[in-house]
């Protein structure tokens, strides 16, 4: 073994090692991805339906969401823009590019996201020109990751219909509990904003609801053992239906500007 | 060393020296991915993948591997082993690789693996190693498949996501046992295999560290 432990023939091995090892997980990358972003995409699209709560037994994902326009609001004005094509616009790539994201102060960033693009897309299921559903896409750091999703609001702009994260990478069990169907039951039905406002009231809280307490509308079980992931789900309701979120669209919305 | 069998390798680990039991080995990937047994039966099949072919290509490079840095060789082969079945689960198991999320990744820290490399993989040829790596990645996933079938039937009133119990929720007559889905449930669990296991299995009970002395006080009545 001794010849083995020349420095020679240590960095050889070492070499020889990391080439094969790297060719071997790049191949595994490279081929495996057309696959895993197909998955992604369906994932994505079966998650604004399931948010939307849309599903239909027997119709395929692709064929529910065909029902969906999706258009591209520009977040500082509150208006929608045609400045990037809609098939191609990635929000979370933009939002991490300096010339088309905008840095977010530190009192303002309360979803610890840092940067925020400065186009978002938006979901709309529309019937004619009335508005039925609107989904938002969603995403704030919780404990260990940040968490990705959809929020949908029913035409009223404020009764929500349903949450649902796509990407997270929370503790499976605690905070991984935001996947749970019977957690996420609890959402629908309930109120964003307080009447003639637009300051988000909607907050996750310590223990269960009291369901005859004045701001039940606003309040949603915490996840138990998961303080943090459950702290930042509320952030980032607070911080995507607030001023420097989807909140000016909304207003614009209401009025009928936009 | 002895030599030994094939048959031995592949079937010791399972109860006679289960790395969780005996070993008490990869305890916390152990903890977060039984709370049902979908996860657990993938985790399991990835832990036996990745052990099993990671213990064959460091046997099969174990001649030439330098002694001062063979643990860092062991661990590149293990990360890109782990890397690859990580991409596998992304492609064609979405669903699955998504509830996983680290745990994956995190087979490369699992004691298992590194120490069944560093301790028969090194000092034995490829294929028995290969078949002491399937053994011990399966007597790893029959603690995982113990726990997880405890836990979702009595948790979730489940198997494999199909209905066994019906919940009280779903209008049915079984109230849920919540700590089951909690991580902390797996020790009581895998406590209670190795006691199970142990008092099927005798010379496992190790002998007792220290002795209580006697009370050297007179009783107080």
């Amino acid at each position: 073994m001794a010849a083995n432990d020349s420095i020679k023939k240590t960095i050889t091995v070492t070499v020889l090692l990391c080439v094969v090892c790297s060719v071997v997980v790049s191949a595994a990358a490279v081929l495996l991805k057309p696959q895993q972003v197909s998955n992604k995409e369906l994932d994505r699209k079966s998650n604004i339906l399931s948010a939307a709560g849309i599903s239909e037994p027997g119709k395929s994902v692709d064929e529910l969401f065909a029902q969906i326009t999706t258009k591209i609001v520009d977040l500082e004005t509150g208006k929608f823009t045609d400045a990037v094509n809609v098939a191609t616009y990635d929000a979370i790539k933009a939002a991490k590019d300096p010339a088309r994201s905008i840095k977010l102060d530190r009192q303002d960033d309360i979803a610890s996201i840092k940067r925020q693009a400065r186009y978002m897309p938006v979901y709309l299921v529309q019937d004619g020109d009335q508005i039925e559903r609107i989904i938002l896409p969603v995403h704030g750091y919780g404990l260990w990751s940040t968490l990705y999703g959809f929020l949908a609001l029913e035409g009223d702009l404020n009764t929500v219909v349903g949450l649902g994260f796509y990407s997270h990478a929370e503790t499976p069990g605690l905070g991984g509990e935001v996947d749970n169907p019977a957690w996420k039951a609890l959402w629908p039905g309930k109120q964003v904003y307080a009447e003639g406002s637009m300051e988000p009231l909607l907050h996750l809280i310590k223990g269960n609801v009291n369901p005859s307490s004045a701001d039940a509308a606003h309040q949603i079980d915490g996840l138990s053992g998961a303080t943090l992931t459950s702290n930042g789900v509320s952030n980032l309701v607070k911080f995507w239906l607030g001023e420097n979120g989807y909140a000016p669209f909304l207003a614009n919305l209401r009025a009928g500007g936009v | 060393m002895a030599p030994v069998s094939a048959k031995d390798v592949l079937t010791k680990p399972i109860f006679a020296s289960n790395p969780i039991g005996l070993q008490i080995l990869g305890i916390c990937s152990a903890l977060a991915v039984t709370s049902n047994l979908n996860t657990a039966m993938v985790m399991s099949l990835a832990v036996i993948v990745v052990t099993a072919f990671s213990n064959f290509f460091v046997s099969l490079i174990r001649n030439h591997i330098p002694g001062s840095i063979r643990i860092i060789c062991q661990m590149t082969i293990i990360a890109s082993l782990v890397i690859v079945v990580d991409q596998f689960l992304k492609a064609y198991a979405y669903d699955v690789s998504k509830q996983l999320s680290v745990f994956v990744g995190l087979i490369i820290t699992n004691c298992i693996v590194m120490g069944r490399a560093e301790a028969f993989a090194m000092k034995n040829p490829p294929v028995i190693s290969f078949i002491d790596g399937i053994g011990n990645g399966l007597g790893y996933g029959v603690v995982l498949m113990f726990v997880g079938t405890i836990r979702e039937l009595l948790g979730s009133g489940s198997l494999f996501g199909i209905e066994i119990l019906p919940l009280v929720n779903n209008g049915g007559w079984y109230q849920a046992n919540g700590l089951l889905l909690l991580p902390p449930s797996a020790f009581f669990i895998i406590g209670m295999f190795i006691w199970i296991v142990r008092s099927w299995k005798k010379d496992q009970v190790e002998a007792p560290e220290y002795v209580l002395a006697p009370n050297s006080k007179q009783e107080a009545v």
